[in-house]
């Protein structure tokens, strides 16, 4: 394979000059020559001492301020971990409540309190943060980059999930956790006059929005952070996964946020989107949640499928089989698994056209899914199998997973699910998949990984003694379910009268759901306990072949001595000098000249490097920020108004701060001798820059959530018969015309302001950002403005209008704010001519934020005349 | 004689099972639709003996509310349906598993990859496809007559926090009867069931005779079943509603034509004031004590809309929405105090009623038939 590369310059379209300041320049691919000869010991000393002290962690209880992502990673593994366990024990107490008919262990509220925070917890803050958690942990090692494109993004996301966490999980305790289940549907929860739905509705909106920010993150690192040589073909697979799980949870979790949004304005201020008095429409949250909800399901599966991908080629000895075929199944299961949340609504009374269609949909996953696993088969039948203790747990993961699917198969028939549907078949089959879809493989990818963590291993003989338990007591929990459901019980029932045949499946469910807690006890224990005394595990102890093993046998921060060239899917095991010269400090990036952290950006499809990027190093800043952001959201469950607007401000500081002081900073050289005959640039700006494709895939989820809210217009427009009401109010033509093309305005001259400051001129670059702000802040009024005879409360048809109007002029304010911190930067000296990223970003930014309040006042102002 | 009968057999349901028996030995009415007996048996005998094996494995199963105890036309077909996926179901979930066994434990040696790669496509690609090309084909195409509208008798019914608001449409009529509580449906013909609820959403499901619906406030749904064998049923909210989401039940009685008719027309009836004594002086308690508020009983003062209508409550066969059976202990033991038998429950308790009064309150209600 590396034969098709040859040495050369890059060729890079824009920035190469004859000096080479400011692009790429010099030798690449490096040449076997110059990877053989060998490097200066103490050269190398000296180069690892001041990578040390770059990466090297806060003493102390400061700790909690490092952003590394090997920190932050386990930080947040072991916290999703314990959500787990809090989430389960749940679960145990519900099953002794349910061993029995007619049990008064838990009342009927507390019980409704369990299961609703179960599903809600385990989903929320186990299944999704635990796959981020992972990745954070596990991408920068097995990419070999130094670290997270954004580290104290992550770290910002970790406190938000913990802060979050705590505060959805503690409700439990108080007895005022959300009781409408985990999908909380209306009428029930939003008539619900307790805080327990605003404790879930803001509570989770705040963890999803930093799960969004982690995936943002993720997908970067896999699209820019790989090493160089590294072309998307080589790829290891877990990469693949974390880039489709990346933009699946981009797609899915803003129709959560945008109904969230409408959720908690009617139960806020009673706009009713969801009261069919008042025409609004129940279903039209369904929607919402399960266009969120089922792809929240692959969300949670792919990952561990993840898990196995990496782990099943080491047990084989033997590359993956059918690697193409994996990538294109794991993109397709992504794309199909947004057209079946319909499946979660078979018994609403649709049409039966609509109901037929997503049967087959629902059906056509199967095709991708077995693809995957009759890879794995493949690649155990090619290779000579060695039954690792982590291959224990896939295999025990495969049998109970393939059991999920095949009921799976049974309910995707619409016909079939109006029988089962809400009952205890669906918790069998969900639990089948997840369990064999999400624990046994993040379980197993624990034992496979744990020596590359922690250096020690964790016991074998402990390792089978839980899987055995948590695989029998599992079986003997779920299986029977199956029949349970058969026989007519109802998911979500407290209790159950005695003599409709419940009784001995029930017990029999309760006593393997505790030899199941038992398993999954002896693993906790296993995970925790001292292994001081044990030897230090081998280097690549399983033998695979894929970069993370190359980890550095010392405890090392800096993440990797150097950043190597990949011409491989298994380098371990097709590039036999590659240790030796990583080690060594041979490749790329040995050294930290000016104590900065660094890791090198690589072109999104070849892999070709193209930028230095210092990576943000510790910091309060984003704890504070966290705490802050928390504050905005928890308050309002209280309807504490102003301390939540008080505290949203100062997220607002502590985040301006961070990025003033941190981000885009104007380097004292243009570019960077990253050994091997290369310069690499340390400021880029536009689609090179990491900070440019954070923004852009952040606002592709923001546009989605917009979307939503589109959707919802013309869903209520199909729903009913007379929407918008006929002789309604509708906005001023004038006003909302007004709106349209200031915003334009303010968008023109953000773009311009972009123009003209490269082309030097920067005081005209400046008047357009001074006039900018002030064209947005004028359209934002605009359109609140056009709006103000309509009452939001009276009708589901003002209160959409309105909740785009509020949406809209939420996303204004931002914009507005960017564009003055890059007008301040202009005075400061952070944004020049040359050093323009912020003023790409916040262009970037306006693109999607003009377009989207320019369709936002063409629904406000002219739609409704048409349709009415 | 149809197959499910094997399955439905006398023992598993109960008392209800003797007027069941009769009524499919009759094969004079249900014949006309939906006949997907004869042509579509798979081995009846593998599925009985894998019925017989499940309810032995399994005791106490009393199959009242259950789907692999079908009464009627489409939980019929979905029983069957569901025996033939679990039979393959089974079959590949051994093949799959056994071949990871086979790889991993038994013959480890390396073989070809030409022979892993026509796995992946096969396995994955080509095999599935058939088999999801023929399930749905044939599952979906039940699909209309499951939802054909039924041509029997059209109820209404509407789903109360935390019961079932039952109005029967006969033809021609334009007030409903009204009822609660209870469903009972004519054998052999197709019902058609409007759905509707109160505040929030519940969902109607009788196992024994098909799927279920979801009832939506403000929104109309719609369904119909048609149950061939006569016999008591319980059905039960599926849809999560609240505190006693748990308790919200409620038979349908399954009646031949004749006695269904005759049942109608006693269900149209006003109320027949109860005889005896003590049920007198309930009668006064009754109206001392305001249940006319929110409970009708036709034909007397209690004109209430709130709560159940309670004008034939004697005749049902289960109180408060098929939590309690329908006797005295447990009419006295609700009216006591309603929400220590269904928490959240809107009836207020009337414990300060002496015994004597409960009492005579029960024989009242217990004489409304």
């Amino acid at each position: 394979m590396s034969t098709t590369w040859q040495p050369g310059r890059i060729e890079d379209e824009t920035f190469v000059t004859v000096e080479g300041e400011h692009g790429p320049y010099g030798i690449y691919p490096p040449t076997e020559d110059m990877l053989n000869e060998p490097v200066d010991p103490e050269v190398s000393k000296a180069q690892e001492q001041r990578l040390r002290k770059a990466w090297a962690a806060p003493a102390g209880w400061r700790i909690i301020s490092a952003v590394n992502n090997e920190f932050v990673g386990k930080w947040y593994c072991m916290t999703a971990f314990v959500f787990m366990l809090c989430a389960g024990v749940l679960a145990l107490l519900m099953r002794v409540q349910l061993s029995v008919p007619e049990n008064d262990f838990l009342d009927a509220s507390t019980f409704n309190q369990f299961f609703t925070m179960h599903g809600s917890a385990m989903m929320f803050l186990f299944a999704v943060p635990m796959f981020e958690a992972l990745s954070i942990l596990l991408l920068p090692e097995i990419l070999r980059a130094r670290d997270m494109p954004f580290p104290r993004l992550s770290a910002f996301g970790y406190w938000c999930f913990l802060i979050g966490g705590i505060f959805v999980l503690s409700s439990v305790l108080f007895g005022v956790a959300p009781e409408g289940g985990w999908f909380m549907y209306p009428p029930l929860s939003t008539i619900d006059e307790s805080i327990g739905p605003d404790i879930w509705l803001l509570g989770l909106s705040f963890i999803e929005v930093a799960s969004i920010a982690a995936a943002v993150e993720l997908i970067v690192g896999v699209i820019k952070c790989r090493p160089p040589g590294m072309r998307i073909n080589l790829m290891p697979l877990y990469a693949w996964y974390v880039l489709v799980v990346g933009v699946m949870i981009l797609f899915a979790f803003p129709p959560l946020i945008a109904g969230d949004f409408l959720f908690e304005m009617q139960r806020s201020f009673d706009w009713p989107f969801f009261d069919p008095e008042r025409g609004g429409d129940p279903l039209l949250w369904q929607h919402l949640f399960w266009i969120f909800g089922h792809p929240e399901v692959y969300i949670v599966f792919l990952p561990s499928i993840a898990l196995a991908a990496m782990i099943i080629p080491t047990a084989a000895q033997r590359p993956i089989v059918g690697y193409n075929w994996i990538v294109l199944s794991a993109v397709g299961v992504g794309f199909l698994s947004f057209g079946l949340w319909v499946h979660h609504m078979f018994t609403t009374g649709l049409p039966s056209l609509s109901l037929g269609f997503f049967s087959a949909a629902s059906e056509a996953v199967v095709i991708p899914t077995g693809v995957q696993l009759f890879a794995f088969v493949a690649t155990l039948m090619v290779g000579r199998v060695k039954m690792i203790l982590p291959m224990l747990w896939i295999a025990g993961a495969m049998a109970v997973f393939t059991a999920g699917g095949l009921t799976g198969v049974m309910i995707a028939l619409a016909p079939f699910d109006w029988q089962v549907h809400d009952t205890y078949f669906i918790v069998a089959h969900l639990h089948y998949t997840l369990f064999g879809g999400m624990i046994f493989p993040i379980v197993g990818g624990i034992y496979y990984y744990y020596p590359f963590f922690t250096k020690k291993m964790m016991s074998e003989r402990l390792g089978k003694w839980s899987f055995w338990l948590s695989f029998t007591g599992f079986n003997i929990c779920f299986l029977p379910m199956h029949w349970t459901g058969l026989a007519g019980m109802p998911r979500r029932v407290y209790t159950y009268p005695e003599g409709i045949g419940w009784d001995m499946a029930n017990m029999i469910s309760t006593v393997g759901a505790f030899i199941t807690a038992a398993g999954v006890l002896v693993f906790a224990y296993d995970l925790l306990r001292s292994k001081k005394h044990q030897p230090r595990a081998p280097r690549n102890p399983w033998k695979a072949g894929t970069l993370e093993w190359a980890d550095d046998p010392n405890d090392e921060n800096w993440g990797v001595r150097s950043v190597p060239f990949v011409t491989s899917r298994y380098p371990l095991w097709d590039q036999p000098k590659l240790l030796e010269r990583i080690d060594a400090g041979r490749y790329y990036l040995p050294d930290s000249q000016e104590g900065y952290r660094e890791t090198i950006i690589t072109s999104a499809v070849d892999a070709r490097p193209q930028h230095v990027t210092r990576v943000t190093g510790p910091a309060w800043c984003t704890i504070w920020a966290a705490i802050f952001t928390g504050g905005a959201f928890i308050f309002p469950t209280f309807s504490w108004y102003v301390p939540a607007a008080i505290s949203a401000a100062f997220a607002v500081v502590c985040v301006l701060y961070w990025l003033w002081t941190a981000t885009a900073q104007v380097p004292v050289r243009p570019s960077q001798d990253v050994s091997l005959g290369l310069r690499l640039p340390l400021y880029v700006s536009g689609p090179k820059a990491p900070g440019w494709w954070a923004v852009f895939i952040t606002m592709l989820g923001d546009a989605t959530a917009f979307t939503s809210l589109i959707f919802g217009v013309f869903y209520y427009w199909t729903a009913s018969p007379d929407f918008p009401p006929a002789g309604a109010l509708h906005a001023d033509a004038v006003w909302i015309s007004g709106a349209a093309i200031l915003y334009a305005l303010s968008w023109a001259a953000t773009r311009a302001a972009r123009g003209v400051n490269r082309g030097g001129m920067q005081r005209l670059a400046q008047g357009l950002l001074i006039a900018a702000p002030l064209l947005a802040a004028a359209g934002g009024g605009a359109m609140c403005f056009s709006l103000m005879g309509m009452d939001p409360t009276s009708h589901a048809y003002p209160a959409i209008m309105w909740g785009l109007a509020v949406w809209t002029c939420a996303h204004t304010a931002c914009g507005v704010i960017m564009q003055l911190y890059c007008l301040a930067g202009t005075f400061f000296g952070k944004l020049t001519s040359r050093y323009d990223a912020d003023l790409w970003n916040t262009t970037l930014y306006w693109h999607f934020h003009g377009g989207s309040a320019i369709i936002a006042a063409a629904v406000i102002g002219w739609l409704p005349r048409v349709l009415s | 004689m149809r197959w499910w009968t094997f399955i439905g057999s006398k023992a598993m349901r109960g008392p209800a099972a003797t007027k069941a028996q009769q009524g499919t030995a009759d094969p004079g009415d249900g014949t006309t639709r939906h006949d997907m007996s004869d042509d579509r048996i798979v081995r009846p005998r593998l599925r009985q003996a894998l019925c017989a094996l499940a309810l032995a494995t399994l005791p106490g199963c009393s199959g009242v509310q259950h789907v692999l105890a079908p009464a009627g036309t489409d939980a019929g077909f979905l029983a069957n349906l569901f025996w033939i996926m679990l039979a393959g179901a089974v079959v590949l979930w051994i093949f799959m598993n056994g071949l990871m066994v086979y790889v991993t434990r038994i013959n480890v040696r390396q073989m070809s990859p030409k022979k892993a790669e026509a796995l992946i496509i096969g396995g994955g690609i080509v095999f599935p496809t058939v088999v999801i090309a023929c399930l749905l084909s044939y599952a979906l195409a039940a699909m209309p007559d499951m939802r054909a509208e039924g041509t029997g008798t059209r109820l209404k019914v509407t789903g109360e926090q935390w019961w079932w608001r039952v109005e029967y449409w006969p033809e021609g009529a334009d007030a409903p009867i009204v009822s609660a509580n209870e469903i009972v449906l004519p054998a052999g013909s197709r019902s058609e069931i409007a759905l509707t609820a109160d505040k929030v959403i519940h969902s109607f499901w009788v196992p024994a005779l098909g799927g279920k619906t979801d009832m939506f406030p403000g929104r109309e749904t719609r369904m119909s079943l048609e149950p061939l064998e006569p016999g008591t049923y319980r059905g039960q909210c599926t849809e999560f509603c609240g505190d006693s989401h748990a308790w919200m039940a409620f038979n349908t009685v399954v009646l031949p034509q004749e006695e269904y008719d005759a049942w109608l027309e006693n269900a149209a009836t006003d109320a027949v004031a109860p005889e005896g004594e003590a049920a007198t002086r309930g009668r006064e308690v009754f109206f001392a004590e305001g249940c006319g508020a929110c409970h009708q009983v036709r034909g007397t003062a209690a004109t209430g809309k709130v709560g159940p209508d309670l004008t034939h409550l004697g005749s049902r066969t289960s109180l408060a929405a098929g939590t309690l059976p329908l006797d005295e202990p447990s009419l006295i033991r609700w009216v006591r105090d309603a929400k220590a038998v269904k928490p959240g429950a809107e009836m207020p308790a009337y414990d300060h009623l002496s015994d004597d009064d409960l009492s005579d309150l029960a024989a009242y209600l217990e004489g409304l038939i």
